[in-house]
């Protein structure tokens, strides 16, 4: 236990966000004291990519939202899938921008209310888990603030994928998309969430009915495809090249050190 | 390993001068005229334990090279104008995080798509003030392909110690112009290296003396455990909305640059003392000008030549004793009157300033310069 409490920021506990909030009970990554980067709002996978790129060994996680992962950095997202580079993303999807006071978001379901879809949204909702699949991810899986032992045991899967893995966690925003669309506090809005999933495993034996408009959780995607920065590090093997075949310029690359 | 005489284009210079400094890590995404350095780096940096990226946008470039720089790498991406623009919210990030990259602008004409791809100098004010919120950074402009490999090298050295970014600003013209260059005995200098700290005991990522200091940057994954935010944060890094951290903050990032102003300056003067007529201008527009002036001291005129490489942070002082004596100052570059902006800002208030400046796309021809030149005696 000591072991675990020295990787968490205990001055930074407990989290920042509203009672009752999903976020909350995801978030225990974010108190964890690791080297962390909290970038500019839509780029964490770029930076993540970086990060992983030029220091292969490290294990990078990114905590990302809705708007952050499908909206404004929904193309860093899905290029980060394609090249299956080695980062475990953890999209925490509470169908909102709470931070911003309730608009609806590319998840929010079509039909339901935000601050900026005030007769309901017109847009329809992407399925992250969906895309990224499509885009190339090679571990993707689903779960909710409701399901947090399956969302535990998902997320070590993630993890251990040497590839571009993709966790989604369905979370309640109570403050503004339980509140705005009447759901109720945080007990109802866990509800309608919990109502909404079917596990993948039950799903297979339902008629179609039974799962018609539901989300599947669970494990939902997961295939073997070389991952970005093994290959590169592999074709780099197959040119290298001494200092001294360099003309003229000092090399000061110490990655192949470590 | 000796000297090595090449004949190269700017942007090759530009990339050796980067491997030269010991470039680790590139990400870029294609547009034209700087292909070449991405090309290059792709092709180079993996030979070197180095690692080369295209990402998805020049967003994800810049971002990518920030995270690499994280980790200890020195990092740079090169752009043009479209690019450069999109590149200023994390450029923004990388002066308030203080962190070290390189951004290579090779100019073109805009705004937006503009005349693919004639050379220009319109983002000078870009590099200064494009990313939001009070902030300070470091410009350099080649004046030649030879300048390419040396300031972009600098840049390195800049970005390292300051812990800022610096962009390199050159054009379509030096960019793609072929000159020979003598790279120097790789033995001869020692590569940039920013300043980090022993050990991981009581590491505080942001401690600085508050006139301008530079906090010492550890390297991600080392055990450090530090937290880098785009929130104002102090010492510890810890974010934070108290009125005094951020107003300490800003101000010491302010300093870093601001204090240093005129010991960054760099230019390239000439028959400045007893000019009358000064022509100040920079990158290539500044070749046209300096054979005017040659031109017409030739005939008998007190002319004289000031080609600035450092444009930012812009050296009043210096610039203003360089010009101090002359009458009017002429100002040729290659947008509506940025420099001159700048210039009518530091010489004397009776010193009349023509600008002259030119936006067709087309390189200025000496002749352009030495007419104005001669009407202004
Ligand atoms: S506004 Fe919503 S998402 Fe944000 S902290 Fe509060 S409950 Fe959580």
């Amino acid at each position: 236990m000591a072991e675990i409490l020295d990787y968490f920021r205990k001055e930074r506990l407990p989290h920042i966000w509203c009672q009752g909030c999903g976020h909350g009970t995801v978030t225990s990554a974010l108190v964890l004291d690791f080297d962390t980067l909290h970038t500019a709002h839509g780029r964490a996978i770029a930076f993540a990519t970086g990060v992983k790129h030029a220091k292969p060994k490290l294990k990078v996680i990114v905590m990302t939202g809705d708007g952050d992962c499908a909206a404004i950095g929904g193309n860093h997202f899905i290029h980060a899938a394609r090249r299956n580079i080695d980062i475990t993303t953890i999209v925490m999807n509470n169908s909102t921008y709470g931070m911003t006071s309730g608009q609806y978001s590319p998840t929010t379901p079509h039909g339901m209310l935000g601050t900026t879809a005030p007769y309901g949204n017109v847009e329809f909702d992407f399925d992250l888990c969906e895309l990224a699949k499509a885009a190339g991810a090679t571990y993707v899986a689903r779960a909710t603030s409701f399901h947090v032992t399956l969302l535990q045991d998902l997320i070590e899967k993630a993890l251990m994928n040497k590839g571009f893995s993709v966790v989604e966690a369905l979370t309640q925003c109570p403050t503004y998309f339980g509140r705005k669309n009447k759901i109720g506090g945080p007990v109802e809005l866990l509800n309608w969430i919990k109502d909404r999933t079917v596990n993948v495993k039950a799903a297979a034996a339902l008629p179609p009915e039974k799962i018609q408009g539901k989300m599947l959780i669970g494990e939902l995607h997961k295939v073997e495809r070389p991952e970005y920065t093994a290959t590169y590090a592999e074709m780099t093997t197959k040119i290298q090249r001494t200092f001294n075949d360099y003309k003229g310029g000092n090399r000061g690359c110490e990655l192949n050190s470590d | 390993m000796a000297e090595t005489v090449k004949l190269m284009q700017g942007n090759e210079a530009c990339t050796m001068g980067a491997l030269a400094a010991g470039l680790e890590f590139f990400a870029g995404y294609p547009i034209t005229p700087s292909t070449e350095i991405a090309e290059m780096c792709a092709e180079e940096l993996p030979k070197f334990g180095g690692r080369f990226i295209q990402m998805e946008d020049e967003i994800g470039s810049i971002s990518a090279c920030i995270g690499a720089s994280l980790t200890g790498r020195k990092s740079m991406t090169a752009t043009s104008g479209p690019g450069f623009s999109l590149m200023q919210e994390s450029i923004g990030y990388a002066c308030l995080c203080e962190i070290p990259v390189v951004i290579v602008n090779v100019q073109r004409m805009g705004p937006s798509t503009g005349m693919p791809t004639s050379p220009a100098q319109q983002d000078l004010m870009q590099a200064r003030w494009g990313t939001h919120g009070d902030h300070s950074l470091i410009a350099l402009a080649p004046g030649n392909v030879r300048e390419c490999y040396e300031l972009t090298f600098k840049a390195f050295e800049l970005s390292e110690k300051y812990r800022v970014p610096v962009i390199v600003l050159t054009d379509e013209v030096i960019g793609h112009m072929r000159e020979k260059v003598v790279l120097p005995d790789p033995r001869s200098y020692s590569i940039p290296r920013r300043a980090m700290p022993d050990s991981p005991a009581g590491y505080k990522p942001y401690a600085a003396d508050p006139d301008g200091g530079v906090p010492l940057m550890a390297p991600f994954g080392q055990g450090y455990r530090w937290h880098c935010t785009g929130l104002f944060h102090d010492e510890s890094g810890a974010p934070s909305g108290k009125a005094t951290v951020g107003n300490t903050l800003l101000r010491r990032l302010d300093r870093k640059i601001g204090k240093n102003t005129e010991a960054l300056a760099d230019y390239y003067a000439e028959n400045m003392e007893d000019c009358e007529v000064a022509v100040v201008s920079f990158g290539s527009s500044a070749m046209a000008a300096l054979s005017a002036v040659r031109r017409a001291r030739k005939q008998g005129l007190k002319a004289g030549m000031l080609r600035l490489k450092t444009m930012w942070p812009f050296p009043d002082k210096t610039v203003g004793d360089l010009l101090g004596r002359a009458r009017t100052v002429i100002v040729p570059e290659m947008n509506l009157g940025q420099l001159a902006l700048e210039i009518e800002r530091v010489v004397h208030c009776d010193t009349e300033v023509v600008k002259l400046g030119k936006v067709n796309g087309e390189l200025f021809h000496p002749d352009e310069v030495f007419n104005v030149l001669k009407e202004a005696f």
